[in-house]
């Protein structure tokens, strides 16, 4: 076989790596309409995420994995690292997954993943498996195991190609072994190994930009998502499925007890992550920026701090510098789209806006 | 006078006699294997074999899929990854990458995934050392996998085809791991047959896909929690599984023996008949034993000695029968048990056996040279009574025991 011949034969085989990093001049998304166009798609009634799990009151991961499946339906395989969804979900003789789910260890989320896309393909190819079936591989590990422990795996699947949405849930700390701080707990959170102290006002560290970190790999999608904005996310897990290679998606999860909410406030302090600019909704399609869910007024990020016993100890100044640095964020998006897509802070807007009101 | 490998004149399947290294021999059998899913991280002495497997699946000799893994850690996640999905797969390291590993190995066992790997023994950091010792593969002991241990790029040519088999019988689905001399075979080149027909391999060790796997039609979970009130139960499937797989491993053994005329059995007992003097070794040095072996004899020392070739699951009864008559008994230990009873780990577990003392030699680590005047000597010493059972008898090291 020629050289040539050789190339042409696997050309299409070849995973194209697309500049997308995060930086000034980076190629925005055209005919960009200001709000996301959402087309159209029914999620079915079926259930594959299972009701019956042990997941706290007012935790987000099951809002989360029951739509995700519902999304990527039964042709799915679920690696779940080390974490709350792990423990909660699949104790024996139990599980609340009706798809095929695997748990192997904590910091191996990407390369478990990694074999078993491999496997598939070879399987495939060797008429084990019809070649003509699409099998979604999924991992939905937690911050711990993807932004800390597993953060090598997770590099190494994106580098190397392979066709796996990976799916963060950010519950912004190690809160399945007791709220340890992580590399994803922001600014001014108490944590059980970075207390709100006397000398340090908690953890004094901003999050790891996990989206940031993963479109720097050039894989074709990557999106933050907030489960309180179903629709958006949803939408998001249907492009992540659909696309040609490696997908991530940072979703953020509310913890009732790592945030310290009252359970009945899990999807308003998600809401007001949104609200406050805190939590900024966007993906990067194929190197196309876009902010999914823009804001037109900002609540003050006190709004979302004073629902959380986390960041209860912080003092005025601290929270001041806290919205200095979502000011600064915000500021930065607007910049890369060209156009205020995130509004300014309106002290005028209450805190919690009523049901309906929107 | 016992041959260490039985040739039974009929052999059923045709071959032909090559040289390769130990490493490019064990690489060969994988791909003769058909192995599906292959996941590697060089590390030094067992680079050539992911090498030559790369070049096998580049140039379209092997379909399989490689995937050069960022770690050791991720190569067992991705093996086991792409096991669970029901794939024949392969990976390969020594010494740190091992270790690097570790915390997937036992998740393996309990998983039930017949993964195979291989290991061209490499002793452990600090000082660093990238030279053959049994450091590595005698920390996997207390883990669930089996482990061979062998001799040739011959044996371990053959062995990673037994391997296979094995490992994904119905009655074992174990992962297990076929180790060889770091340098001293991975990278001698010797003279081995292999088949001409490569249909052979498959023919003899089918992948049977018979473990239980990912699979979308069928959905289950794989690694579920285990409880205080489940964890034993589970975990003691495996602890019987590997029991009982010995029975197996010998099957598999004869099986091979019967197509492609080469067996090696569980263990290889050489002249210990009537022995009153028994050396017990492992690995490439048993050569040189057996060397000293025979000079003992034409002095009129009744020497013997045994070669250790499966030691997980450990065939203790074997052992016993094959050892019981012996009045002294040496074992060459190739790796340190740092505070332990004795000081190499294979003395220890052969003194629980045979529930007497036995002679603990340390010899090669860090891959010191070693050579048959220098066995032969401890030899002599402990036949005459000038050492002590219980007390470490290093072979070649500066200023200690000799």
């Amino acid at each position: 076989m020629s050289e040539k011949g050789r190339f042409k034969e696997i050309k299409e085989k070849i995973y194209i790596r697309r500049p997308q990093l995060l930086f000034p001049g980076m190629k925005v998304a055209e005919e960009y309409p200001g709000l996301y166009e959402y087309a159209n798609f029914e999620l079915p009634q079926e259930e594959l995420f299972l009701p019956g799990h042990g997941l706290c009151a007012g935790c987000t991961i099951g809002v989360i994995a029951r739509h995700m499946l519902k999304v990527l339906g039964p042709d799915t395989i679920v690696v779940n690292p080390t974490g709350c969804a792990e423990v909660s979900t699949v104790v024996y003789p139990r599980t609340n997954w009706a798809v095929p789910w695997m748990h192997v260890a904590f910091g191996n989320g990407g390369s478990v993943a990694s074999g078993i896309e491999a496997a598939i393909k070879v399987l495939k190819r060797r008429g084990v498996i019809d070649p003509n079936r699409k099998i979604n591989v999924v991992v939905f590990a937690g911050d711990g195991g993807t932004a800390d422990i597993g953060f090598q795996a997770l590099s190494g699947m994106f580098e190397r190609g392979h066709k796996v949405i990976y799916v963060m849930y950010d519950n912004e700390g190690y809160m399945n072994t007791g709220i340890q701080r992580s590399g994803t707990t922001p600014f001014g959170a108490s944590a059980t190994t970075a207390p709100a102290g006397k000398k340090v006002p908690g953890n004094v560290t901003h999050k790891k930009p996990m989206a940031a970190i993963a479109a720097a790999h050039g894989i074709p999608y990557v999106a933050t998502a907030n489960p309180a904005y179903v629709h958006d996310m949803v939408y998001k897990f249907k492009k992540a499925a659909e696309a040609e290679g490696p997908s991530f998606l940072h979703i953020l999860q509310s913890c009732t007890p790592g945030w310290r909410f009252e359970p009945k406030n899990a999807i308003r302090v998600l809401e007001l992550a949104t609200e406050t600019g805190y939590w900024i909704n966007y993906e990067i399609d194929h190197g196309e920026f876009r902010v999914t869910l823009p804001v037109p007024k900002r609540k003050p990020v006190k709004c979302f701090l004073e629902l959380q016993g986390r960041f209860r100890h912080l003092k005025p100044e601290e929270v001041e510098a806290i919205q200095a640095v979502i000011d600064r964020d915000v500021e930065e998006i607007n910049r890369i789209v060209g156009k205020e897509v995130i509004g300014p802070v309106d002290p005028s807007l209450p805190c919690i806006t009523p049901r309906g009101a929107r | 006078m016992t041959a260490q490998v039985v040739a039974p004149k009929e052999r059923k399947v045709a071959q032909k006699r090559i040289a390769l290294t130990g490493n490019h021999a064990v690489a060969l059998a994988v791909k003769m294997a058909r192995v599906e899913v292959i996941a590697a991280y060089p590390i030094t002495p067992q680079t050539p074999v992911v090498e030559r497997l790369a070049e096998y699946v580049n140039n379209g000799e092997l379909d399989a899929e490689y995937i050069p893994v960022e770690s050791e850690h991720s190569a067992m996640s991705a093996v086991i990854g792409a096991s669970a999905m029901g794939a024949r797969t392969f990976t390969e390291t020594s010494s740190q990458g091992l270790y690097h590993m570790y915390e997937n190995l036992p998740i393996a066992v309990g998983l039930r995934l017949p993964v195979v790997m291989g290991m061209a023994v490499r002793t452990i950091s600090a000082p660093i050392n990238v030279w053959g010792d049994y450091s590595d593969v005698m920390a996997m002991r207390e883990l669930g996998w089996i482990i061979y241990v062998t001799q040739s790029a011959q044996e371990a040519f053959d062995t990673v085809i037994q391997a296979y088999r094995v490992a994904e019988d119905s009655r074992v689905h174990l992962p297990a791991v076929v180790a060889y001399d770091g340098f001293w075979t991975s990278h001698v080149l010797q003279p081995l047959d292999v088949p001409e027909d490569e249909e052979e391999v498959v023919r003899y060790a089918p992948i049977t896909r018979s473990w239980v796997k990912l699979d979308v039609d069928n959905p289950a979970q794989l690694g579920a929690v285990g409880t205080p009130e489940w964890y034993w139960e589970i975990r003691w499937q495996a602890v019987e599984a590997l029991r009982a797989s010995l029975k197996v491993i010998q099957e598999a053994d004869e099986e091979y023996g019967k197509v492609f005329g080469r067996s090696y059995g569980i263990l290889t007992p050489y002249r210990l008949e009537d022995a009153e003097l028994a050396i017990v070794a492992y690995g490439s040095i048993f050569g040189l034993v057996k060397k000293v072996v025979d000079r003992l004899r034409r002095e009129g020392v009744r020497a013997g000695a045994l070669k250790l070739r499966v030691i997980r699951p450990w065939p203790g009864d074997m052992i016993k029968k094959l050892l019981e008559h012996v009045d002294k008994v040496a074992v060459i230990d190739r790796a340190i048990n740092h505070g332990g009873p004795l000081y190499g780990p294979m003395a220890v577990e052969i003194a629980a056996t045979i529930q007497k003392p036995v002679y603990n030699v340390l010899a090669t680590i860090g891959m010191r040279a070693i050579d048959s005047d220098m066995i032969y000597d401890a030899a002599v010493k402990i036949h005459r009574g000038l050492w002590t059972p219980n007390t470490p008898y290093t072979v070649g090291l500066r200023g200690a025991y000799e």
